[in-house]
């Protein structure tokens, strides 16, 4: 717009018409190595999904066309239930645990530390890769030779079998991730608490409001766009959970940790049975696709209540 | 707020904000232990000698303590004497899969941000057919869960014979990312145009204006969008592991996982597990601490998104 303020005869038509051309080409230009990596990683294979989801596929034959079968199918699958349910149990055990700890890890900085040194040990953990976590906890909670076991054999406590126990291999690969996130988590409430002004603090400090009371009635409620977005935004990321369970536990013991993803890369990649996996794979999508559509209403419809 | 004004109420609060402020601290020193307790374990670990780990299993100290563990993952010592020291012999080479981890992440920052910045800024300032079309599609694919694009995406590198290559490994990051072009545009929407347009004047090129003048203005963004894309891919595990199914291209997770699976009769060889996960932990520390304030923001804004 100020362009055209700062010259002022405007120019023969044929010039706007060719600088125009110009504009579009340059345009597609600069877009064009991200368009073939958008067409070619996540367009293409995005459609081609949805295809090979309708079709019985072991990646050696052609594959051939089986219209909904496979999710018939998926919906009759014991193991995809199973998976289903092992997943949801995974994401109720770490969310809240998570959530909570994570929310007064972060009152907790606002109040007393802001030092770089420690924030940085706090989130050390997340920085870690999945596959070097769960190696560590493996070797910390080996049953014979952990330092865990070694510990609570020490405080006369019986020893437990963690990864290696159908009842507590769920908890322990939750308990891991938690590991892993606390810190960042907390990280993510503190740079929401810093956008509360401190002036409502102060007002509610004159009235003698304890720390308790503010927590309850000013922090929290204001929090709550930053909740609804952690919780959901984790919640999307647990249901994908993988790296853990493929090095912990491959699914195991007796398929107590089989969870959904796990269980459609077996499907792909063990049994060769493609069509079969990436229809999971899109009920999987579906799924998350409802958390998206949650979020995007919780979260966009009322940014911040301090307007 | 409906808290009645009590001046004694007011003096209780202050007494217990001592209570409080020690409760905090309690907390924070404990989670801080917890976060650094395990690493101190598995430097330990890295640094016992395996003949006395067994015996040396709850001591917070390596007994006899030794470097060989990490000499044998870096492949110094012979496979015989590798063997002898606990390992299985055959081992991962540690030594190849730190430098296919620092190529495949480089390769792929660069790349992802260059192209990505690119594309954002002809999102933000160019016009060109179907651009808000083409925009709207790239958020779409936000969306799109990892497990749905891998499998496909698996079938396309298998036919285009990329199979166990840098090339496969890279292929699907290296252009783009959604997250990254909509990231950069909504920054590059926010720079006024008065600061291009003197450029404009003197004829310059888009690119040019690109080049000299918006990317050297944006070092904030791109410092935020390479740490994370960093932190990601060097920590990335599923692709690189259906991908590259030799040693030639193990990257670090993946040389640890396929390292501790090397010994499938009885206990993984942990002293070496360790030593080989200890050096995987050291460039992250480094990062941090050159970077740490920045790493800190960097990932508290990937959140707040």
């Amino acid at each position: 717009m100020n362009t055209t303020e700062a010259t002022p005869e405007t120019p023969a038509r044929g010039t706007v018409n060719r600088s125009a051309r110009l504009e579009a080409l340059t345009g597609l230009a600069f877009i064009l190595p991200a368009l073939i990596g958008f067409v070619l990683f996540y367009m293409y294979p995005a459609l081609r999904g949805l295809w090979i989801s309708f079709t019985d596929w072991n990646m050696l034959r052609e594959p051939t066309f089986v219209g909904i079968e496979n999710y018939r199918q998926v919906f009759q699958d014991e193991k995809f239930w199973n998976a289903l349910w092992i997943t949801f149990k995974y994401v109720l055990l770490n969310i809240p645990i998570q959530t909570i700890l994570g929310i007064l890890l972060a009152v907790a900085m606002d109040r007393v530390v802001k030092s770089t040194v420690i924030r940085g040990l706090m989130i050390l953990p997340y920085l870690l890769s999945n596959v070097l976590v769960a190696l560590v906890f493996l070797w910390l909670l080996d049953p014979s030779l952990g330092i865990v076991n070694a510990g609570l054999q020490a405080l006369g406590l019986p020893k437990q079998d963690f990864f290696a126990s159908t009842d507590q291999a769920l908890p322990t690969v939750a308990f891991v991730n938690i590991w892993r996130h606390a810190g960042f988590t907390a990280l993510l409430f503190y740079a929401g608490l810093q956008s509360i002004p401190r002036s409502v603090y102060e007002a509610a400090k004159i009235d003698g409001a304890s720390e308790g009371q503010m927590f309850w009635r000013i922090t929290l409620p204001l929090l709550r766009p930053v909740t609804v977005f952690v919780v959901v935004t984790s919640i999307i990321g647990s249901f994908q959970i993988f790296d853990t369970v493929a090095v912990a536990t491959n699914g195991g013991p007796a398929d107590a940790t089989k969870v959904l993803v796990y269980y459609i890369y077996e499907n792909a990649f063990a049994f060769f049975k493609m069509g079969y996996a990436t229809a999971m794979s899109m009920i999987l999508f579906a799924i998350i696709l409802i958390f998206t559509v949650l979020q995007l209403k919780f979260f966009r419809a009322d940014q911040s209540d301090l307007a | 707020m409906t808290v009645q004004t009590q001046p004694t109420q007011a003096r209780k609060n202050r007494k217990s904000m001592a209570w409080e402020h020690f409760l905090a601290w309690f907390g924070i020193l404990l989670v801080i232990l917890l976060s650094i307790f395990p690493i101190w374990i598995v430097l330990k670990t890295a640094l016992s000698s395996s003949t006395t780990l067994f015996e040396s299993g709850g001591q917070l100290l390596p007994s006899e303590p030794t470097l060989d563990n990490f000499k044998r993952v870096l492949g110094m010592v012979t496979a015989e004497e590798a063997l002898k020291a606990g390992g299985s012999g055959q081992s991962v080479n540690f030594l190849k899969s730190i430098w296919n981890s620092v190529i495949f992440t480089g390769l792929i920052v660069i790349g992802q941000t260059f192209f990505s910045a690119l594309a954002a800024y002809a999102f933000a300032r160019l016009k060109f057919p179907f651009r808000d079309q083409i925009f709207t599609l790239f958020l779409t694919a936000m969306m799109i869960p990892g497990i749905v694009l891998f499998i496909p995406n698996f079938i396309t590198i298998k036919n285009l014979g990329w199979l166990n290559t840098m090339q496969g490994l890279v292929a699907p990051y290296i252009l783009m990312t959604p997250f990254a072009v909509f990231f950069l545009r909504q920054f590059f929407l926010s720079i006024p145009r008065e600061t291009e347009e003197a450029a404009v004047l003197d004829g310059a090129s888009p690119f040019m204006i690109f080049w000299k003048v918006v990317l050297p203005m944006s070092q904030g963004p791109l410092a935020t969008l390479g740490i994370l894309t960093t932190i990601g891919m060097w920590n990335e595990f599923f692709w690189p592991y259906l991908i590259g199914k030799d040693e030639s291209v193990y990257t670090l997770p993946v040389a640890l996982q396929q390292f501790q699976t090397q010994t499938p009769q009885g206990s993984p060889d942990w002293t070496g597990l360790m030593s080989g996960a200890f050096l995987s932990i050291i460039p992250v520390f480094i990062l941090l601490l050159i970077m740490g304030k920045r790493v800190i923001e960097s990932l508290a804004f990937s959140g707040g998104k």
